[in-house]
């Protein structure tokens, strides 16, 4: 009776927990799985990786995404160095004031300077695209159910045309794993687009994975920090409950029962 | 003039304070020495948990209050800076929203265990309705604070929860606007929610308090549901309980640990890491998972009214739950009649959870309708007629002696008698 | 206690009681090791962030300051007077006799520049905000600055020479970075 009670509670908590992975999915085509540097239960992020997803973002997509929840100073976790960090803040303007003659001025970025956005609001930013918004890329491997194999699986695949029978939309693009397929952003990554700065290669999908990499930095910086103490608690905790077992056994011996 | 309270307590400091303000005595009388029925299978260990559950809620809730911002225009923000900036915000975040969702896991595990062993009949009835005061506290807060963080399905939780008000006739859409503070879910409501937030589970430290104190008048039940007859049939909370929950402890540390460290997203939605837009709904909006069997029950009726009715009357009939299990024979395990219905039931509830998180068409809304119709069932129908037909087996003599099964067949009746304290 | 607890054969009873009354300490000492550590993220959680401790340091723009004129910048929430100091200014601040200061300090102690004056403009009496930076403001007795709350005043060194306030003004870490900046912290 117990066991079977035992296990149907186990059951109930697995069944209740599983709508959320199929309904995430929902509508979406579901996006094929990818090996990931950072996955599974101790992946850490691949720094070079990383870096080139950054040039990337910077070269690429941050022409109309922000990523208003990172600053410059953020980037020295994935291994830039402070000078690097310094050079890359300086090469954008970002306003400040009031200066004491009650005007906002432009100054070079600090390392203490969110990243800078292209557009003042989203209003702006509909204005210049067509209406849709290029939402903020910070969270953005968080904010989607399929998380990093989504992002890749949306950045490389686009269809230049739609499957036959599908009615072209103007000003949209046809991407297969888009919820609904037509997106207002054009394709982003063409091969050899940009040149990476170790020199790797900067085919479509080697760019999708870097850029990938970064986003999921992005997103939960703290990964690698959180997966160690993990580690480490979960250890304690099982050592610590091994003795407490122990210890409850020696008292429960005095009872008859 | 009244004297000193008269302490056994040996340390001399304990016993200064112990003569003035005799807590230490009545910790020793209720947490040490209070007599425990010696046969608690590992379900009885959920209490406790609950209890320390609470506390971290508590603790880890009041330090994130230090770093959140409650205004529509910072909040998410603020929670990301806590996620981070703040030194281990990440950590203390994570706990907190998990610790949620494990609150829910324990607590609705100690209610199975309640409504299995019959821990909510007589003379118990209070004890388990202040639990289910407890439980709509909870829900309050939880609701309240997954509105905070400010992300797509705060925002549309909110305010599809909120409208449920509006089904009230005639005063519904008024009230509505009195809990917005306004037109729509914005700031007043944002401001006002935090502040209940934190105020809520203090109310809930409270009414636990009352619980407890109920729970050390009439005393534990336990897995056979008959009262201890003598000292043969209790041990000392302490160290025997004491020892048995700090091991459960453990355990539900190492699992709660994994969902922090491991998978923090798991059980929460991706919608909620979007900043909230008034202007665009999510494709499918679900409640969290603890939610997810009685927003089933309020999708289950095609009338708003009916259904929020339905709704809160799925908690209320908790309430005279009491009342309506006719039954003298506290534990499933002597009532095998009673067996198959209270798994029944139970598998209705996962069943009611998973339609809840489905979209509301097709085969989805007939499996809540069925889903919903046995929950009602169970306790208005089924608990109250099968007391009277069933033939519960023999109990035991006493907790002592749950062998002595032999004893002959115990007319259902009769068997109210080994009921009352020994 | 009330439960029939089974006395084992006594020599075996006591060896068994040290081995649980040690196994007891060492659960218990790892446990509490285990509450020390869970509490030490909360204490760390009110410490500065990140966010304020990477606006920790702030670097000024000495060029546009003319001589004889001050700028009030803000560094970790506080005011910092910076001063380009007249060459009068550094003569009176060079020229007193440290037996006549209640906190006595050489004016080469006080800058790294004799030009640049770099304090953190903070009353060290009470906290207020002494008055001295703008042309029109009143200097006090000593040319430097006046504390309109207490009535201290200041030379132009920053020193205290009259008043309540205890210490002269209080030098914050800086550096020059170039002739024309400094970063302060």
């Amino acid at each position: 009776m117990m066991r079977s009670l035992r296990n149907a509670v186990v059951a109930a908590a697995l069944v209740l927990a599983t709508p959320f992975a199929a309904n995430a999915a929902g509508e979406v085509v579901k996006p094929p799985a990818q090996d990931w540097s950072f996955g599974g239960l101790f992946g850490t992020f691949d720094r070079a990786s990383a870096q080139r997803g950054f040039q990337v973002y910077k070269e690429v997509c941050a022409a109309c995404h922000a990523m208003k929840q990172i600053s410059y100073r953020n980037l020295a976790e994935i291994g830039l160095s402070e000078d690097e960090i310094r050079a890359i803040a300086a090469e954008v303007q970002v306003q400040d004031g009031p200066n004491d003659d009650g005007e906002m001025f432009e100054r070079p970025g600090r390392a203490s300077d969110r990243f800078r956005s292209p557009f003042p609001n989203e209003r702006a930013a509909r204005a210049v695209n067509n209406g849709a918004y290029p939402v903020d890329l910070s969270l953005i491997i968080k904010a989607r159910g399929g998380g990093a194999d989504y992002l890749y699986a949306l950045l490389t695949g686009y269809r230049d045309e739609p499957p036959p029978g599908v009615p072209v939309m103007d000003g949209m693009h046809y991407n297969d794993y888009f919820p609904g397929h037509w997106i207002a952003m054009g394709r982003p990554l063409n091969d050899d687009q940009i040149v990476y700065a170790d020199g790797t290669p900067a085919t479509t999908s080697q760019m999708a994975r870097d850029v990938t990499t970064f986003m999921a930095w992005a997103a939960e910086p703290e990964l690698e920090q959180r997966r160690a103490m993990g580690v480490r608690v979960i250890l304690f905790l099982t050592i610590l409950a091994g003795m407490t077992y122990a210890v409850k056994r020696k008292i429960w011996a005095d009872l008859k029962h | 003039m009244a004297g000193l309270h008269k302490s056994d307590m040996k340390n001399p400091v304990v016993r200064w304070i112990d003569e003035r303000l005799p807590i230490p005595s009545m910790l020793n009388k209720e947490y040490a020495q209070f007599p425990t029925p010696k046969n608690f299978n590992y379900f009885w260990n959920f209490g406790a948990l609950a209890m320390v559950n609470l506390v971290v809620m508590i603790v880890t809730g009041i330090f994130l209050a230090m770093h959140y911002t409650a205004h529509t225009a910072y909040a998410f923000d603020s929670v990301e800076r806590i996620m981070r900036d703040v030194n281990y915000g990440w950590l203390i975040r994570y706990i907190h929203m998990n610790g949620a969702s494990m609150f829910f896991i324990v607590v609705y595990i100690h209610i199975f265990r309640g409504l299995y062993y019959g821990s909510y009949k007589t003379p118990r009835e209070l004890l388990w309705m202040l639990g289910v005061v407890i439980l709509l506290l909870m829900m309050a807060t939880a609701f309240m604070g997954y509105v905070l963080p400010w992300g797509q399905m705060s925002f549309w939780g909110a305010t599809v929860i909120t409208n449920l008000f509006s089904a009230i006739p005639i005063v519904g859409p008024d009230i509505v606007v009195w809990l917005w503070g306004g037109f729509s879910v914005d700031n007043p409501t944002l401001n006002r929610f935090f502040s209940l937030h934190y105020l809520l589970p203090f109310l809930i430290v409270g009414v636990v308090f009352l619980h407890v104190v109920a729970l050390h008048i009439t005393g534990s039940n336990n897995p056979l549901g008959i009262e201890p007859k003598g000292p043969q049939d209790t041990i000392p909370f302490h160290p025997y309980y004491t020892i048995k929950d700090t091991f459960g402890l453990c355990i539900y540390l190492i699992v709660f640990a994994f969902l922090v460290f491991f998978m923090p997203n798991y059980l929460g939605h991706a919608d909620n890491y979007i900043p909230a837009n008034p202007l665009v709904t999510p494709a499918h909006i679900v409640p969290e998972w603890y939610f997810l069997p009685f927003y089933a029950i309020l999708r289950a009726v095609p009338d708003k009214l009916g259904g929020v009715l339905l709704m809160f009357g799925s908690i209320a009939v908790l309430f005279v739950l009491p009342w309506l299990d006719t039954s003298p024979v506290r534990s499933m395990k002597f009532r095998p009649l009673a067996r198959p219905f209270f798994w029944m039931f139970a598998i209705a509830c996962v069943v009611l959870g998973y339609a809840g998180a489905m979209p509301a068409e097709g085969i989805w809304v007939t499996i809540s309708r069925v889903g919903t119709a046995y929950y009602f069932m169970y306790f208005l129908v089924i608990l109250p007629v099968l007391g009277k037909l069933e033939r519960p087996r023999p109990l035991p003599e006493s907790i002592s002696a749950p062998v002595l099964r032999g004893g002959g067949p115990v007319p259902a009746g009769a068997s109210a008698k080994p009921m009352e304290k020994a | 206690m009330a439960n029939a607890a089974t006395a084992t054969g006594s020599a075996d009873g006591r060896s068994a009681e040290t081995r649980r009354d040690f196994l007891k300490l060492t659960t218990t000492a790892m446990a509490a090791v285990g509450v020390g550590a869970f509490a030490w993220p909360f204490i760390d959680s009110m410490n500065p962030s990140a966010s304020v401790l990477a606006l920790a340091s702030t670097e000024v723009d000495l060029a546009p300051i003319a001589e004889g004129q001050a700028i009030t910048v803000v560094w970790r929430g506080k005011p910092v007077f910076v001063r380009h100091r007249t060459a009068d200014d550094i003569r009176a601040a060079a020229d007193v006799n440290m037996s006549a200061l209640p906190d006595p300090a050489t004016d080469q102690s006080r800058v790294q520049k004799p030009a640049w004056l770099v304090m953190i403009g903070i009353c060290t009496h009470l906290g207020c905000v002494p008055l001295g930076q703008r042309p029109t403001d009143p200097k006090g007795d000593f040319g430097g600055w006046f504390c309109p709350c207490h009535g201290s005043h200041y030379d132009t060194s920053g020193r205290i020479r009259r008043g309540p306030a205890p210490r002269n003004l209080e030098i914050p870490e800086y550096a020059f970075l170039t002739d024309t900046s400094i970063r302060i912290g």
